[in-house]
């Protein structure tokens, strides 16, 4: 590596090159496609790699299911819904609680996000199909809990594989218990990844639930729905309070401590807000094809995003509203400032490497940015060709970029590169730091958060700072072994 | 402001912040068409009546909470104990991002698995070309000494043959033709994870003992252990280990994580650490017996041994007085090793700890839910110290267990109010704890959404425990293994103690 901390663009093509040796000759094909380094041409492009392809058989992808990106990003978090983890009992209970999507709610009673329902699938209903016994089902559950406002079906792999009509059974009980039931065809097969679980899951807000309710609801001028912010370790309630405080009225949080009326009453709003572009864009284009709701993507991962996304969102909107935008701007100057003053020096010149869903590899870049750090590489587990193209507004020339990284790969990359630092999930953490490599989850915050907004930024400048500087790393060698 | 640098809060204080209450209560008012706190709070009291509890007991289709996985993670998880081996799961790729992230936390470590990603085509087309491409690609990248293979329900429902596979796989050249690929079928929507762990275990022997070369049995003097699906197996098995040195017993541990789930930080991260080697469990058809520590996650397997004429054992987790002593007296009369002094001294000192400590167990109420030898062995160590397991539930079990379970509640006095609760789920415990109260609940950290809504205090005591660290790293299973399980129920009955008291704010108990 090159000694300022600039990504080394030569070093990071020979690493590609070593890495897709140990490759079997089809696969080291397949895998190259999806590693690149950044080049200043690539400005606008897809970062040079392909994406949203299937991962290669046994190389360890990173990659979870359509399940869980519908039932375990998208629905999951509606509060006030019992969403059934229809088919055998693994999905459910592997996603049971994990994602840390806070709400307000007494579980159980009119909040069910941290409960595993499940149909529990026997033999005997791959045999004989799960109809039925949804049915049933549906009606157990609504009699025990009877203050649920909606039920959704996350279809497990087996119900695509069955020939379950779980529509029909879905229409049949929204007629009997007079409240919406959703079906979504989320089978794990489906798809390469989460993504396409993310798509489906849209799709089925769009048909199961702006097409079945019309809420009344009285408009205001400044109605926002903030879209696609899961309230990981309470992120989108900073988020929420920024939009307030500049005047704006949050009529909808999708789907973080979201409820079904919010949802429901979306399309009355007169600007849809989205932060996790992957996931929910669907949704928005169509709010915007059929009932003329633009959208904007923002950004409230560290002090200069904030900044400009406030100043871009206030500009959909008039002078007030644009004034306000400053004066919240202002306001958190102070905060920002001791941040910086407390963390920075301790961060400055760090180099980072990040592996994480279909956001976060360049969302986050920013609040590294801000805190003097470097992202030398980074990489999505689902992004698209046009997640790719918006990465190349965040990192540097010649970063390393690798798309549904495998196991291999990213161990490989870790070890030559040695950040100072590497952001990923769960999967990924044990291993790393076994390397002597700090390191924070980046899907779930690592149990902390928030880490949106002003406030979320002291907490993830905070961790981070925990992460590196721990004094830990200079125990890993006994003192009798010689360095 | 209710941030600041100077002492950043995160997620625990920030949200009981005014500003963040105002806020909460705004979007609640305002926007999120909540039913009435009234109304909240009737139903919420309505789940604590019998009422509430019939109605909960009669649903038959809906599973609410259940304390159970599926086939393939105990199937994971008994290949990872043994020697270079790569878990790999042919099917849908979303399950081992499960399986993986599941174990790691819990135990806080890497858990490397690879899966074969079977799509849409696949679904259609069978898995041949994954498995062609996923063996091959494995195998190269990550050099295992074994590579074992289970399934997701996606592989099981449109039938994928995996022994058909493999050796297509194997004639294709994915895999040097002796390369070992032991595979069991494990479809997620038979039994749970114990069930998976069984055949797994049952698939890595048969391929050593029959598919690999036709072995006969020649019985020695070395014994096999099983360990069982077990959270806390780092810690267990070294345990045994050390009791069978202590005995000077010769003991081969099939699928023994204990160091696959334990490395250490020091700059090198090892994919591959401990396990039983290969050749052990080659040699295992030798050994004198084999012995079950887990009966409900190894029956297949024990049947699979007996059939190559090897005696075997069971026992429902060697945790507690009387289970200890079943277990080394059976290794004892197996081996003709004496039981020495050392163990005997081990058990006098757990006796006088429970002696010291029992007046603040005896008739203490509890509820117990877990893995189905876990629930019977934790069942039988209360009721030696004189307390009373009131509910004992077990989501992954049947009729077999619920009788054994019976029988040992009848065994004992302190079992006499004990109540069995066979293939019902945490939802079900709900109404059960609400309606007849235990004074603490033992189980796993799923168990903590009863304390919160019950305010019946929960001891971590199994898998999977994700929100206390370390718990897995000392051990249940023995003497020793008892009296830290002793000791974690006393700490808390002593909080619970404190926390109640006021005059009686005691300094000695």
């Amino acid at each position: 590596m090159s000694l300022d901390n600039a990504p080394d663009a030569a070093f990071n093509e020979a690493l590609i090159k070593e890495v897709l040796a140990q490759y079997p000759e089809k696969a080291a094909k397949r895998r190259g496609r999806h590693l690149n380094v950044k080049k200043t041409d690539d400005a606008g492009s897809s970062c040079g790699v392909k994406s949203n392809i299937k991962s290669v058989p046994g190389v360890m992808t990173i990659r979870g299911c359509a399940y869980a990106g519908s039932k375990g990003v998208v629905w999951g978090p509606v509060k006030d819904m019992l969403h059934i983890s229809h088919g055998p009992v693994g999905c459910g209970h592997y996603s049971w609680s994990q994602r840390r999507n806070y709400f307000n709610g007494t579980v159980g009673i009119d909040s069910f996000v941290t409960m595993q329902i499940t149909s529990d699938f026997q033999e005997r209903d791959i045999v004989f199909g799960g109809d039925k016994n949804l049915e049933k089902m549906i009606d157990e559950l609504n009699d025990l809990f009877p203050l649920n406002k909606g039920i959704s079906i996350q279809s497990e792999c087996p119900i695509g594989l069955i020939g379950d009509d779980i529509e029909a059974v879905a229409k049949k009980k929204n007629k009997d218990i007079g409240k919406p039931v959703v079906p979504v065809r989320c089978e794990g097969f489906r798809g390469v990844s989460q993504s396409l679980g993310h798509h489906i899951a849209n799709d089925a807000i769009r048909d199961w639930v702006f097409e079945k309710t019309k809420p009344e609801w009285e408009t205001g001028p400044y109605d926002v729905n903030l879209i696609a912010d899961y309230n990981i370790g309470g992120d989108a309630w900073p988020s929420r309070r920024l939009l307030e405080e500049m005047g704006l009225r949050v009529v909808g949080m999708w789907s973080g401590d979201a409820t079904l009326a919010e949802m429901e009453r979306a399309p009355k709003a007169k600007l849809n807000l989205i932060h996790c572009y992957r996931s929910m864009n669907y949704i928005c284009r169509h709010m915007e094809e059929k009932y003329n709701i633009p959208w904007v993507e923002y950004n409230f991962f560290g002090p200069s995003q904030i900044a400009k996304s406030l100043r871009k969102i206030a500009s959909q909107f008039d002078e007030t509203i644009q004034a306000n935008a400053e004066k919240v701007i202002a306001k958190y100057e102070g905060l920002v400032a001791a941040v910086l003053a407390k963390y920075k020096p301790r961060l400055e010149g760090k180099k980072v490497m990040l592996y994480v869903g279909g956001l976060r590899p360049r969302h986050v870049a920013n609040a590294y940015d801000d805190l003097g750090m470097t992202i030398v590489g980074t990489g999505y587990e689902f992004a698209h060709n046009d997640d790719y193209q918006r990465t190349t507004d965040y990192v540097k020339d010649g970063t390393l970029i690798y798309d549904d990284v495998s196991g291999y790969e990213l161990e490989k990359f870790i070890e030559k590169i040695r950040p100072d630092l590497v952001g990923s999930g769960i999967k990924e953490k044990y291993a790393t730091q076994k390397m002597g490599v700090p390191f924070r989850q980046m899907h779930s915050w690592d149990y902390s958060g928030p880490y949106h907004g002003y406030d979320g930024f002291a907490i993830f400048a905070r961790d981070m700072d925990m992460a590196i500087n721990s004094p830990i790393w200079s125990k890993f060698k006994a003192p009798w072994k010689a360095a | 402001m209710p941030q600041s640098a100077d002492k950043v809060k995160d997620h625990i204080s920030l949200f009981k912040e005014p500003e963040y209450l105002e806020l909460f209560a705004a979007k609640k008012a305002q926007f999120e068409c909540r039913p009435t706190d009234e109304a909240v709070a009737a139903q919420a009291e309505y789940t604590k009546t019998w009422e509430y509890r019939e109605k909960n007991f009669s649903r038959e289709i809906a599973t609410i909470n259940p304390a159970k996985a599926c086939q393939p993670l105990g199937a994971v998880f008994a290949a990872a104990g043994f020697e270079g081996t790569l878990p790999y799961v042919h099917g849908s790729q979303g399950c081992v991002a499960y399986f993986r992230s599941h174990l790691a936390r819990h135990y806080k470590e890497a858990v490397p698995i690879v899966a074969d990603s079977m799509t849409e085509d696949a679904a259609v087309f069978g898995g041949l070309n994954n498995i062609v491409e996923g063996l091959q690609n494995a195998y190269k990248l990550y050099a295992p000494k074994m590579i074992v293979v289970s399934t997701t329900c996606m592989a099981e429902v449109i039938g994928d043959d995996l022994s058909a596979f493999i050796a297509t796989a194997k004639e294709k050249e994915s895999v040097p033709l002796d390369f070992p690929v032991p595979f069991a079928h494990t479809p997620s929507f038979v039994g749970s994870h114990t069930t998976g762990y069984d055949n797994q275990m049952k698939g890595i022997l048969n391929y050593f003992w029959d598919r690999e070369a036709q072995l006969t049995a020649t019985p020695g003097t070395k014994i096999n252990i099983i360990p069982g699906f077990d959270g806390y197996s780092v810690a267990n098995n070294r345990e045994i280990k050390r009791y069978m040195a202590e005995m000077g017993v010769e003991a081969t541990l099939l699928g023994d994580v204990s160091d696959v789930f334990d490395t250490p930080s020091d700059g090198e991260y090892r994919m591959y650490d401990g396990g039983t080697t290969l050749d052990d469990t080659r040699a295992a058809i030798n050994a004198k017996a084999t012995i079950a520590l887990q009966e409900f996650c190894s029956q297949k397997t024990l049947e699979y041994i007996e059939s190559k004429g090897q005696p075997t054992a069971s026992f429902n987790y060697p945790m507690g007085i009387g289970a200890t002593d079943a277990f080394l007296m059976k290794v004892s009369e197996l081996t003709g090793k004496a039981i020495p002094a050392s163990i005997e001294k081990e058990r006098g000192r757990l006796v006088d700890a429970i002696t010291d400590s029992q007046a603040w167990l005896h008739g203490k109420k509890f509820a117990v839910f877990g893995d189905p030898d876990f629930c019977l062995s934790m069942a039988a160590f209360l009721m030696e110290m004189g307390a009373e397991p009131t509910h004992v539930l077990c989501t992954n079990a049947g009729k077999e267990w619920e009788e054994k379970a019976k029988a040992l509640l009848a065994s004992s006095p302190f079992g006499a109010n004990g109540q069995v609760w066979a293939g019902k789920d945490l939802w079900h415990l709900r109404s059960l704890l609400f309606t007849e109260p235990t004074d603490f609940i033992i189980g796993s950290s799923y168990g903590k959404y009863l304390e919160k809504d019950t305010g019946i205090p929960l001891i971590r005591l199994t898998f999977p425990i994700f929100d206390r660290h370390h718990h897995h790293r000392f051990p249940s299973f023995g003497y020793q293994g008892a009296l830290r399980v002793l000791v974690e129920i006393l700490d808390r009955v002593f909080e619970a103690a404190d926390a109640a008291s006021d005059i009686s704010y005691d300094l000695t108990r």
